[in-house]
């Protein structure tokens, strides 16, 4: 129970947010940082029980006909995952409370952020896969909000969009490949799936779900060939970059693939899928982040750059490799969150985000300067932070699985060097530059966040045992499947790993070096058919169609969309009801009395008189004749209720005409002979149709009526005689509700049609406000 | 419109279709009646009034706002459903109780009743909303 309600007490703090921001102003971050701080106590509290494989779970029935269960399971895995996002969400309340000081907007913030929060420890916790699945969407939809929180700029908007529209299709796709996975696992629940990893290996559907399930990842965690939107989420607030496009969010991805291995890993198709991709990934971000200058989207390249890796190792799948994706995971979000803070926090106190306008500022920003520094360091790999540990644990993988992977992994290795030096050193050193602003100390806010993290990673690596202990090993044991230990220690000796780790750190550090001729000379090499350029094309063209038959199909003419809806509806019916062989005379001749075909003609008449008067007038009388010969009709077989009610309908008819006649113009008759002559055509079939239609339904019977239930159950079940009431309002009341609810909405398109006339630009409510 | 005959007969027949209205509500659940064609019989009156003297004083007479009608309706036919559910029934299972009249002995009471005066209030409500809209439409 306290597991559920930790979950979702993010959303419960989405509710205050506002509130408390309104009230305490800029220092709300500090108040709402206590949930996340709290859950982090608690989530760590939860550790040993994941440690000695009994983790807390929580289980409530939601629609089990359906085997939905709503449920959560705290193991190593989901708990290593939720304490990042809860402790690192804890520092980003702080900070944010700095960075977006005086913002108007600020409450808002918050509340979207602690959305995104309590959505993200869902992801985290979900045991059901239908429950990991609306969580997952609610990150996208927070992050959405999130990158366009600064919604004035277009740039914000369209990049807030495409992230939107990437990581939404691949959810829409991982739903399709969860429900294969469901189906052929028979069952939802992760914690009874991945015992039965065997079996779905062998089934047919394993192809076509792991196709589907890593689209969904794929594009999550940026992988090639769709990286393309995460550099342009940096246009969101720092902290936001920090948190979801950095630390969390976009780690969801490799998440569910690490989640998923030991029910689908170990065939050829993941190994080199996943793996493929991933070193793909990793190759393509790190070297589109040589020749970018803005500080966030280097590290949003280098971010690109790093989920390769880890989706990559855990394409490899072996127990190495999956313990240095947890290890890479954690670091990861420790050094690459403390850069994003330190890049927020130069931004936010120089102006600019141009690593070629900064330099020499340490004297000025000593304390952003220090966590820089040492998260940098940690990033390229150095002893003894945690990032050396990290790349230690990958190398020794690569030289596994042979020379060619680890000339990879190395290469990978340089790329990180580079970043790490020119988002971390480079700013604070060399000759002072000219800033937009003057710059000065980050405020507190906004350096103890970054320092945070940049201590944990020299802390860890210092003293990895606690560490590997408690939250290594029992997510590696979630992530192979079973118990495992893994002993962590910064000092290996000096082996080939070794060597490789220093010789990366020195070709690296000659890079860097000589970083402003290789931008220059690869900024020449450009690319126009990038998957961007796609995404542009398709949903240019998606617009183009969309515009297209809205204008074809939606041009404004009342009678244009008549013809469509009866001549579309009534074409459909009538071929499949001739198609199929369905039209069937009635087999009992009817017995029609004088009276009643006397009615007949007298509707007759009305509607065809309709057609031809030559006043408006005259016209809604015939159909008024019409529409009261109907209701005589219910009247003479018996549903006094439905004639009433056509009664009242035909009267009320009568008064909005006479109303919108004031507001119409002089009858004339403006259409051609052949315009008439097509909607005769439609008016006949349409009519044909129909009666045809009745005629064969009154000969087919499929399912037993319902009306003697009905009749025998009113007064019993639903105490009143009246069937025709009941049935609206007890028996189908779920229809009525939504009739009335339609009822409604058209009450209100019919407001705002009158009221709020786009011409006079004024809205003019009648009613004296 | 200024016709004596249409202004006489809109101002008495007014009470007249309301407490015709409250009579159709009432007996629907037994007798031909309910809360749509109720709704529509309760709007009438607004509505002929409103061609008579002009929206504002029809709006003037009917004293609430037409889409207050609206959502009070709604809201009141949820939670109709919603006792149903409060109670561990799935939503909208009709609740029945009886009240105790002196005099005229036990009548059945349940929240069917509260869903149709959720009906017949969108029902007024929206017709009003939509004629006094076109009546006041230039």
């Amino acid at each position: 129970m306290i597991l559920a309600i930790a979950v979702l007490s993010g959303f419960g703090l989405a509710f205050l947010a506002p509130f408390l921001t309104r009230r305490l102003g800029n220092t709300a971050g500090l108040i709402l940082a206590l949930l996340p701080a709290a859950l982090t106590i608690y989530f760590a509290s939860l550790l040993p029980d994941a440690a000695g494989n009994e983790p807390a779970t929580f289980s409530f029935p939601w629609a089990v006909e359906m085997g939905i269960l709503f449920s959560f399971r705290a193991d190593g895995l989901g708990l290593l995952f939720a304490l990042l996002i809860s402790g690192v969400g804890a520092l980003i309340f702080i900070y944010a409370g700095g960075y977006l000081k005086g913002n108007s907007n600020l409450g808002r913030f918050y509340a979207w952020l602690s959305v995104f929060m309590g959505a993200m420890i869902g992801v985290a916790l979900a045991d059901n896969i239908l429950v990991l699945f609306v969580f997952w969407e609610l990150t996208s939809i927070s992050s959405y909000m999130l990158i366009g929180f600064e919604h004035e700029r277009e740039s914000a908007r369209f990049s807030a969009l495409q992230a939107f529209l990437v990581t939404g299709l691949g959810g829409l796709a991982m739903l399709a490949g969860l429900l294969l996975l469901g189906i052929s696992g028979g069952s939802y629940e992760l914690s009874v799936l991945l015992q039965k990893g065997d079996a779905l290996r062998a089934d047919a559907l394993y192809i076509p779900a792991v196709a589907l399930i890593l689209l969904g990842a794929f594009t999550k965690s940026a992988q090639f060939p769709f990286h393309f939107w995460l550099p342009n989420a940096m246009e969101a607030p720092t902290p936001v970059s920090a948190y979801l496009h950095s630390a969390t969010m976009v780690k969801a991805g490799v998440y569910l693939l690490a989640r998923l291995g030991p029910a689908l890993n170990g065939t050829d198709l993941w190994f080199y899928t996943v793996g493929g991709v991933g070193a793909a990934t990793m190759l393509v971000g790190g070297y589109l982040a040589l020749t970018q200058t803005d500080l966030k989207r280097l590290l949003a390249y280098s971010t690109v750059s790093a989920l390769g890796m880890l989706t990559m190792l855990i394409g490899l799948g072996s127990k190495h490799a999956l313990e240095a994706a947890v290890v890479l995971l954690l670091a990861h979000g420790l050094y690459k969150g403390a850069l994003f803070l330190v890049a927020g926090a130069l931004d936010h106190e120089t102006g600019t985000r141009d690593v070629t306008q900064l330099g020499g500022l340490f004297s000025k920003m000593k304390l952003t300067a220090i966590a820089g520094g040492i998260a940098s360091l940690s990033m390229a790999g150095l002893p003894p932070l945690f990032g050396f540990i990290s790349k230690e644990l990958t190398y020794e993988t690569a030289l596994e699985y042979g020379s060619w992977l680890t000339g990879v992994v190395v290469l990978a290795g340089l790329f990180f060097v580079f970043v790490a030096g020119a988002v971390g050193v480079a700013p604070f050193w060399g000759k002072p530059k000219q800033t937009p602003k003057s710059a000065h100390e980050a405020p507190f806010s906004m350096w103890f966040a970054p320092m945070t993290l940049a201590g944990l990673s020299l802390l860890i690596g210092i003293f990895p045992v606690p560490v590997s202990g408690f939250l290594v090993s029992p997510a590696v044991s979630a992530a192979i499947g079973e118990a495992t230990t893994v002993k962590l220690k910064l000092w290996h000796g000096v082996n080939t790993a070794f060597i490789l780790s220093m010789s990366t750190l020195l070709i690296g550090a000659g890079l860097f070096a000589v970083r402003d001729s290789i931008r220059r000379g690869l900024s020449k090499l450009t690319w126009r058919w990038g998957p961007s350029f796609f995404y542009e094309r398709s949903l240019d063209g998606l617009n183009t169609l969309a515009r297209g038959q809205t204008r074809f199909l939606q041009n404004g003419y009342l009678r244009f969309y008549l013809f469509t809806v009866v001549f579309a509806g009534t074409g459909l019916a009538g071929f499949t009801l001739f198609a199929r062989d369905g039209f069937h005379w009635p087999e009992k001749v009817l017995d029609i009395r004088f009276y009643e075909a006397m009615l007949a003609v007298l509707i007759l008449c009305g509607a065809f008189f309709a057609t031809i008067s030559r006043s408006r007038l005259g016209a809604v009388a015939s159909l008024g004749v019409a529409g009261y010969g109907v209701s005589l009709i219910y009247l003479l077989f018996g549903a006094p209720d439905l004639a009433m009610t056509q009664f009242l309908i035909e009267s009320l008819t009568v008064i909005l005409f006479v109303l919108a006649f004031y507001h119409l113009p002089q009858f004339t008759q403006l259409s051609s002979r052949r315009t008439r002559l097509r909607d005769i055509f439609i008016a006949l079939l349409a009519g044909g149709v129909m009666t045809t239609l009745v005629l064969s339904a009154v000969g087919i019977q499929l399912h037993d009526s319902i009306s003697p239930y009905f009749a025998q159950n009113a007064l019993p079940l639903a105490h009143g005689r009246n069937i025709v009431n009941v049935i609206l309002v007890d028996f189908r009341g779920i229809d009525t509700l939504g009739e009335i609810t339609v009822l409604s909405i058209a009450a209100v398109g019919v407001y705002a049609l009158l009221k709020l006339n786009p011409h006079t630009g004024k809205d003019k409510e009648g009613e004296g406000e | 419109m200024t016709s004596l005959i249409l202004r006489t007969t809109a101002r008495y027949l007014m009470p007249l279709l309301l407490i015709f209205s409250v009579f159709l509500f009432l007996r629907g659940h037994n007798q031909p009646g309910g809360g749509f064609a109720a709704g529509l019989v309760a709007a009438a009156p607004f509505a002929l009034y409103s061609i008579a003297f002009g929206a504002v004083k029809a709006r003037h007479v009917l004293q609430v706002r037409p889409r207050y009608l609206i959502v009070t309706g709604l809201l009141a036919s949820v939670v109709s459903g919603a006792i149903g559910m409060s109670v561990g029934k799935p939503f909208l299972t009709g609740i029945w109780g009886y009240l105790y009249l002196p005099g005229s002995g036990k009548l059945e009471i349940g929240t069917p009743i509260l869903f149709d005066l959720g009906v017949y209030l969108v029902v007024i409500g929206v017709s009003l909303s939509i004629i006094f809209a076109l009546e006041e439409a230039e």
